[in-house]
């Protein structure tokens, strides 16, 4: 066993109960909402599938409906910073940051105010409700927004802790994306959290996985198996897309000499971009892509449509395979 | 090719607006997920439309001529595949993949993925600029068919939708026409709680809008508001059809918490006994 006993993470996999990320998002509110008194939660008509419901009902005077209107909902919460309150903006992904992607650059990043943006729904796992609804390029369209942090936490817990994290460590802009279904909780309270320190899951020296979302699980199962056919893989997550730490990846690519990226997004211009960036800079290596390859999703069931994009841990590991055999010799 | 219609049609309309809604139910119990209310609210309209207002041809989906119908408010695509199958446009029998993977059946409509159902929709506030586009093209190029653009009234709370109102009224794009359902209903609540659509006639005709008020489940009085859209040359025209979310089923009627969610099982057997008994009137023949 290769898993790093500092990241704190359930002793068996299998046996991973699920909720949520936005769960998580939820119940991080509510926290806020009592240690803080400028934080405040505006909503675009979601209020229950982005589980600002349950800040709205502890906090109502603090809850601020905007009804259908994601560029209002940019444009209100960029000023209720201005004036000096800490907002949080919910809706869903293709619509905050998709159809408000303006006024967030130019009154939210451009401005250096301290709204937080949080993308629910994101990814093909959105299910049923088919391409319209399943944000696949929202990482891309807040990773290029100078003054933007990118947090793409990996269960229920992560993400309460990084709702928080958010709130109280950017005084600039920050956006947060979670997904709609269940997923595995294989984190635990004790597991760290610091925005911009990637997590070391589990060490390897024959290739590094870089991952960011629920797809961590699949890729955690995937070091298992690979393990067992005497492959060891280092599992890094990457909770924090940007600003990227850059300095935990080069630690165990420096190792490896190979990475495979893993994110519920289109490869161009997500975490597996940020990941090439980086280490075409500073230490090249063979890179496979896990994410979406320049397609819209579909309607379908979560763990059909997870497989028939290549995101499964079957997929996983053949990309590990061929990184492997890509190594310059 | 609409006209003025008879009661004898009428009749014949509310019964195929009660196959329909059969259909969405069947559909949606299926799926496991949807949207139940605005879709049942709607089936009187895209009754009438498919089977008597316009001038199209399931056979030929692409025909150039044809009236389009876009939906703008896509969560209601139940209804629109319900009344295209029933219609002919594809077997009534591949209403059941609605939402699955490989269905054409998207659970948001897309235009590349089934012929007919005109533009890609679900995020809300977009089909009245494309469908202005369409008419502001056709017009340009002498064509005589119309534009009729289905709308919810939740949507009237994005700015997009008014910048497209605004459009239409600036260039008197009297082949469209706009129809609202006004259900009072959105996701967190009635409409004039969430954010107050009021007064929407009065917004209408501030921009430049002919504007009629019907009881969206009187399908002769909807036929006949129609017919004087196509009398008015210098607007366009915008018909606020009154409607009851989850209309036809009396327990859900009203109830906003139906709007995005599917029947049970159970409930959609009660459901379907329901309206082939039009709420125990009549004997169901299929009991
Ligand atoms: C731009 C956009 N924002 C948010 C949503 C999510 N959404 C889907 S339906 C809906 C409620 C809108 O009210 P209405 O269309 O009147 O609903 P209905 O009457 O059918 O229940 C919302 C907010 C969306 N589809 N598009
Ligand atoms: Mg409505």
């Amino acid at each position: 066993m290769n898993i790093n006993k500092d990241a704190f993470l359930i002793e068996d996999l299998s046996k991973a109960e699920k909720a949520p990320t936005r769960d998580g998002y939820g119940k991080g509110l509510v926290d806020l909402g009592e240690k803080d008194e400028r934080v405040v939660v505006l909503c675009a008509d979601l209020a229950e599938s982005t589980r600002s419901h349950w800040f709205k009902e502890k906090f109502p005077d603090r809850y601020i409906e905007i009804g259908v209107a994601e560029q209002n909902l940019a444009a209100i919460a960029s000023g209720l910073a201005n004036y000096g309150k800490i907002p949080f903006i919910s809706s869903y992904a293709v619509f905050s940051p998709g159809r408000n992607n303006e006024q967030i650059r130019t009154t939210i990043s451009l401005s250096i105010l301290p709204v937080k943006i949080a993308g629910a729904h994101a990814g093909v796992s959105v299910g049923p409700d088919g391409a319209t609804h399943q944000a696949l390029e929202d990482i891309a369209l807040m990773r290029v927004q100078p003054n933007m942090t990118v947090v793409v936490p990996c269960d229920a817990i992560e993400t309460r802790k990084a709702t928080i994290a958010i709130s109280d460590c950017c005084a600039g802009p920050a956006y947060l994306r979670f997904g709609r279904e269940k997923s595995p909780i294989f984190t635990t309270e004790k597991t760290p959290f610091q925005i911009g320190k990637a997590i070391v899951l589990r060490e390897g020296n024959d290739a590094t996985i870089v991952g960011c979302g629920m797809l961590l699980y699949n890729a955690l199962v995937a070091a298992e198996e690979l393990s067992k056919e005497g492959i060891e893989v280092a599992v890094i997550n990457s909770h924090t897309v940007k600003p990227l730490d850059v300095e935990t990846i080069l630690n165990s690519v420096k190792k490896t000499k190979a990475v495979v990226s893993v994110e519920e997004h289109q490869i161009a211009g997500g975490l597996g971009s940020a990941v090439a960036e980086a280490l075409s800079q500073n230490f090249p290596a063979p890179q496979e892509f896990i994410g979406i390859r320049d397609r819209f999703g579909k309607s379908g069931e979560t763990d059909e449509l997870i497989e028939a994009f290549g995101m499964g841990s079957k997929s996983i590991k053949e990309a590990v395979k061929k990184v492997i055999k890509r190594k310059s010799k | 090719m609409s006209e003025y219609i008879h009661d004898k049609k009428v009749k014949e309309l509310e019964v195929m607006a009660n196959k329909i809604r059969q259909s969405v139910i069947e559909m949606l119990v299926e799926a496991g997920s949807g949207h139940t209310a605005g879709s049942l609210g709607m089936a009187d309209i895209f009754t009438a439309f498919y089977f008597h207002i316009l001038n199209h041809d399931p056979k030929n989906p692409d025909w150039p001529d044809r009236d389009r119908l876009i939906l703008s408010n896509g969560h209601i695509c139940p209804v629109r595949y319900a009344a295209m199958a029933h219609a002919g446009y594809f077997p009534v029998e591949e209403l059941k993949t609605l939402r699955k993977f490989g269905s054409r059946l998207q659970g948001h409509p897309e235009r590349s993925a089934l012929p007919g159902v005109e533009t890609t929709s679900g995020p809300l506030g977009s089909g009245l600029g494309q469908a202005a586009g369409i008419a502001y093209g056709a017009r340009m190029d002498g064509k005589k068919f119309r534009v009729y653009c289905a709308m919810s009234d939740g949507e009237h709370e994005t700015g997009n939708l008014w910048e497209s109102a605004m459009f239409a009224g600036k260039n008197k794009l009297h082949n469209l026409t706009g129809i609202i359902d006004r259900n009072n209903i959105q996701i967190n609540g009635f409409t004039e709680d969430v954010m107050p659509l009021e007064p929407l006639r009065a917004k209408y005709e501030a921009f430049n809008w002919h504007v009629i008020d019907v009881d969206g489940h009187n399908i002769e009085e909807f036929v006949d508001a129609i017919e004087e859209t196509k009398a008015i040359f210098e607007k366009p025209t915008v018909i606020i059809a009154h409607t009851i979310p989850g209309k036809g089923i009396p327990e859900i009627e009203f109830d906003y918490d139906w709007h995005g969610k599917p029947p049970k099982p159970e409930e959609g057997e009660k459901f379907l006994r329901e309206l082939r008994t039009l709420g125990g009137k009549i004997k169901s023949e299929h009991e």
